[in-house]
């Protein structure tokens, strides 16, 4: 099966439309956290350079699930059926709006990430 | 389909609609007597009377905030004493947000959301009943206080260590503390029965995507209260902990840090802005297509916005907290998610103003209020923006320009949308039109004093004003600016004085027709002589603005050709339908007109109140009877066995009366409360950890814990119950009626054993919870597991009287499956809370 066609095949629901704010929460909480632990706790190395690293890969693994749903959904999106607005009562214009909404989401959650890790890379310090 | 033909040709008869109007109207007739009127718990009635006292709280915080205005309108003035001020601005901030914001939405929401669904009622009416009566008992409570002189004096955030002291601030902390935890338990009845009620009650064919989008903003709105309230819930309890029984979370000589109370406060804080802002702009997306005269542009945009803020609202907590010393790169985190959250916001304000210039615009005074509100929301949004920065934040924080940024914020974004809503939606409530005349007056009094009142407090702030000061002297030069906002007030309130006369002046005004403004969602099915049944049948959805687009579809729903068009069995009833594509799937019985949400509402109040001055015995007996109450709501009414299996709906289809598991609207309801039980739970374990953060060793090496045996055996005792529960679900369902109940009792008997296990490992210790913060931690999640294990045990005696009665069948299990669903989230909190209190501090 092509990857396409096989994105085509997963399911899309409530939760699915979620995901990729939730790989922003779950980013966040992980930046905040490890900033919490190793500015705060004991506070013996200020340096945040040293962890610089760990926020960087975590941020690349965070985009690329953003980025994967985002293209999962956009095969979705991508059936033949009702056009936009997706108005009408069909499996299809369900479907497609729900796929549609996954996709922006997508979109404002990778731009949401980035704005979290950028402070890692600019002030690369803990003061 | 033959059947459907011969059904429409019944509906032909108009015989036969007028008995089934008859059986309808009588059904659904409201309870009357001087008393038993008020055992109402229909969402029409109790929509209003919600609504109502949210107003009136609205207008007696308004009257506070007027005060404060008298009394800074003039450098060194002697108007009310600084005591009384600290009352005045504490009250106002608390009533507007706990007592008017959250409320309102909960009661408009209530009052619209069946007929924006086409819903004959919400699925736990009783509830709603029981929401309202707490709102009301704990909101008189709470604001009555001012004329004993007694209300609270901390600030609406009542940061620690001031207000923890008893010697520093008197009994207003506890009241503020326990009056509003009560109506925080009434905020979380209604996200339950709101979110219920969106994704299960929709009409027969209104797929996720012909969804209305209020209900859209409510279902995210009502998800965003599951998870922002139970932080403050927890925080009050350790608040109280502190200032009842000395326990030192927030002193910090004793190991306790005030900064905990900031992060649980905030965290339910800043989500809370937008659980107000967001069903405010959920009106706009009813009434801007309305007066646009086409479809809103862009609903999958809307979807984005509304879900995208919900996610993102809950990192910007720390921005209150800019400028208590957090690592600066914690702050720049927080920074960055608020100025993303400026995003999704701006989407949305782009999306009305696309739909507006799309369309043929009427310039109605719903619409004025409407576009009004977003440009005083802009300004908020801007300023916003601005202290998100957080260099710009430490040099505003606690002044007046932080007051007008957010007076900005709420005004726009809160109460001049709801002012537009009144206009837009006074005639499907009351079945008449407000005069569009004093509707103008009003709206440029408020417009023009919003600006003049909040405006100069920019300047104010930035000349160096601090927030909350009870006066000011001459020489900082600000005597003209605040002369200027205390008029800009006045003439605030001027306007608000004219609305309240066009409501007043409402029951003599002559009846408008039906769907006055023309609008195409199905709300305005209302008929403006108002019938209680809601909608006359519950019709099919095929488009989003069905009166615009289904031909026809009016009269079907009139003559009763759509679905269950009757009460053959002479029951309160509506329509289960399925998530994503809303199938219908059951026809669920509804509760009628009962005083036991009533009576439930005023012992729990007592429990709260009666705690409030300290009788902890007579606290004790109200508990007791509001359990009382519960359980006697449970057993009379719900769990009942219809008389049938099926009914028919009408169009050849017939729907089973009785669900259990995630079919059942109960199983959600259960689900739904322990996602917010789950999260007070998290906060409290976020507490023990923070603890641990801000600590070199934490533990202390010098206090003993609860040790690794005790918490250990509770563990297995309550995962051993758990499995005995979950089990008695299985047997059950395969047959075993009497092997399923006596699993059941072996769950109780190891509920009681596993909860004293629990509380015996720090006893055992002999920690000490006055000593230092570390027992005190380990105490309050040793007694949140042993008391939930105590519910528990509760349900599973419950569970077992019902099996006795023979209420639990193979066919019957709705009672059991939700206990079993209430022991996998007992079974996760004993997991963490014990492996925490009992294996962490080994592995430090």
């Amino acid at each position: 099966m092509r990857l396409p066609d096989r994105a085509r095949s997963l399911r899309i629901t409530l939760w699915t439309l979620i995901v990729p704010p939730t790989v922003w929460a779950g980013h966040f909480l992980f930046c905040y956290l490890l900033a919490a632990i190793m500015c705060a706790r004991g506070a013996i190395d200020l340096s945040f350079r040293a962890y610089g690293w760990l926020v960087v890969v975590v941020t690349m693994l965070s985009l690329a699930l953003v980025v994967a749903a985002g293209l999962i959904a956009l095969a979705q999106e991508r059936i033949a059926g009702d056009p936009p607005p997706h108005d009408r009562g069909t499996q299809e214009a369900r479907l497609r709006f729900l796929a549609k909404s996954t996709v922006l989401l997508s979109g404002l959650s990778f731009v949401a990430i980035l704005f979290t890790a950028l402070p890692v890379v600019f002030l690369q310090d803990c003061r | 389909m033959e059947t459907q033909a011969s059904y429409a040709h019944a509906q032909d008869d108009p015989a036969l609609r007028t008995a089934q109007e008859a059986r309808l109207r009588a059904v659904w007739e409201s309870p009357k007597g001087w008393f038993f009127r008020w055992t109402d718990c229909n969402n029409n009635t109790v929509g209003v009377w919600y609504t109502l006292t949210a107003f009136g709280f609205m207008l007696f915080a308004g009257v506070l905030a007027l005060i404060m205005r008298a009394q800074l309108a003039v450098p060194d003035n002697d108007l009310v004493s600084a005591s009384t001020f600290n009352q005045l601005f504490t009250l106002h901030g608390s009533m507007m947000m706990f007592l008017f914001a959250v409320p309102m939405f909960e009661a408009v929401s209530i009052l619209l959301l069946p007929q924006l669904l086409g819903a004959r009622d919400l699925p736990f009416p009783r509830l709603s009943a029981f929401g309202f009566w707490s709102f009301l008992i704990g909101g008189v409570f709470v604001s009555g206080s001012i004329f004993f002189d007694a209300a609270p004096d901390g600030g609406w955030f009542m940061y620690p260590p001031l207000t923890t002291d008893p010697t520093l601030s008197g009994i207003g902390a506890d009241i503020w503390m326990l009056g509003l935890s009560f109506i925080e338990v009434s905020s979380v009845a209604a996200a339950v029965e709101l979110i219920v009620g969106v994704l299960k009650c929709r009409p027969p064919g209104m797929r996720l995507n012909l969804m209305p989008l209020y209900a859209w903003y409510i279902l995210v709105v009502a998800v965003m209260i599951l998870f922002a309230f139970p932080p403050l819930i927890a925080g009050d309890i350790l608040f109280e902990m502190e200032r009842l029984l000395d326990w030192p979370f927030f002193d910090a000589s004793r190991g306790g840090d005030p900064l905990l109370w900031q992060h649980l406060f905030w965290i339910f804080g800043h989500p809370e802005v937008y659980i107000v802002f967001l069903p405010s702009i959920a009106l706009f997306a009813m009434i801007i297509p309305t007066f646009a005269r086409r479809h809103l542009l862009g609903y999958p945009w809307i979807v984005l916005a509304a879900v995208g803020t919900g996610f993102l609202s809950f990192g910007l907590w720390v921005h209150h907290m800019f400028t208590t010393g957090l690592p600066n790169i914690s702050l720049g985190f927080f920074s960055a998610a608020s100025e993303a959250v400026a995003i999704p916001t701006g989407v949305q304000i782009f999306v009305f103003i696309a739909t507006l210039w799309a369309g043929r615009v009427t310039w109605s005074t719903p619409l004025l209020y409407a576009v009004g509100a977003l440009a005083i929301f802009v300004i908020g949004g801007l300023t916003g923006v601005m202290v998100a920065v957080a260099p710009f934040d430490w040099q505003a924080h606690d002044t007046y320009f932080v007051v007008a940024h957010l007076h900005y914020v709420l005004i726009g974004g809160t109460l001049l949308p709801l002012f537009g809503g009144l206009y837009y939606y006074w005639p499907l409530i009351t079945g008449k039109k407000l005069s569009d005349r004093l509707g103008r007056i009003a709206f440029w009094l408020m417009f023009a004093g919003a600006n003049v009142a909040f405006f100069p407090m920019h300047l104010s702030g930035l000349m160096g004003m601090p927030r909350r000061v009870f006066t000011y002297p001459a020489e900082l030069g600000i005597g003209g600016l605040n002369m200027l906002s205390t008029i800009g007030a006045y003439l605030f309130a001027a306007g608000v004085l004219v609305l309240v006369v066009d409501l007043c002046r409402s029951p003599w005004r002559a009846r408008a027709p039906r769907n006055p403004w023309a609008a195409g969602t199905i709300e305005w099915l209302a008929l403006p002589e108002d019938e209680n049944w809601g909608i006359r049948s519950i019709p099919l959805i095929e488009k989003r603005y069905p009166l615009w687009d289904q031909p026809d579809f009016m009269r079907k729903v009139d003559e009763g050709r759509y679905f269950l068009p009757d009460a053959e069995e002479g029951r309160r009833e509506t329509i289960i339908t399925t998530v994503l594509d809303a199938r219908p799937i059951q026809v669920v019985r509804l509760g009628g007109p009962s005083v036991v949400p009533m009576v439930t509402a005023f012992f729990l109040g007592s429990v709260f109140i009666l705690t409030t001055y300290h009788l902890y015995w007579w606290a004790l007996a109200g508990s007791v009877l509001t359990l009382g109450a519960i359980l006697y709501w449970l057993w009379t009414g719900t769990g009942e066995f219809p008389e049938k299996p099926e009914k028919p709906i009408g169009h050849g289809l017939s729907l089973p009366l009785y669900s259990s598991g995630p079919a059942s609207p109960s199983w959600w309801a259960m689900f739904i409360t322990m996602m917010a039980d789950a999260t007070a739970f998290a906060s409290l374990i976020f507490g023990y950890f923070f603890y641990w953060t801000v600590h070199p060793d934490f533990p202390p090496a010098d206090i003993i814990g609860p040790g690794v045996h005790w918490p250990m055996v509770a563990l297995a005792i309550l995962l051993g119950g758990w499995i005995a529960t979950v089990a008695a679900q299985e047997v059950n369902a395969r047959g075993g009626v009497v092997a399923a109940r006596w699993l059941v009792a072996i769950g109780a008997v190891a509920s009681l054993a596993g909860g004293a296990a629990t509380l015996i490992g720090p006893w055992s210790t002999g920690m000490d919870p006055t000593a230092h913060v570390y027992p005190a931690i380990v105490w309050v999640i040793a007694i949140w597991t042993a008391a939930h294990a105590g519910v528990g045990l509760i349900m599973q005696l419950y569970g077992v009287a019902c099996g006795i009665a023979g209420r639990i069948t193979p066919d019957h299990d709705a009672d059991l499956r939700n206990i079993a669903l209430y022991q996998h989230f007992m079974a996760f909190t004993a997991l963490v809370s014990l492996l925490t209190i009992g294996l962490f501090p080994e592995a430090s």
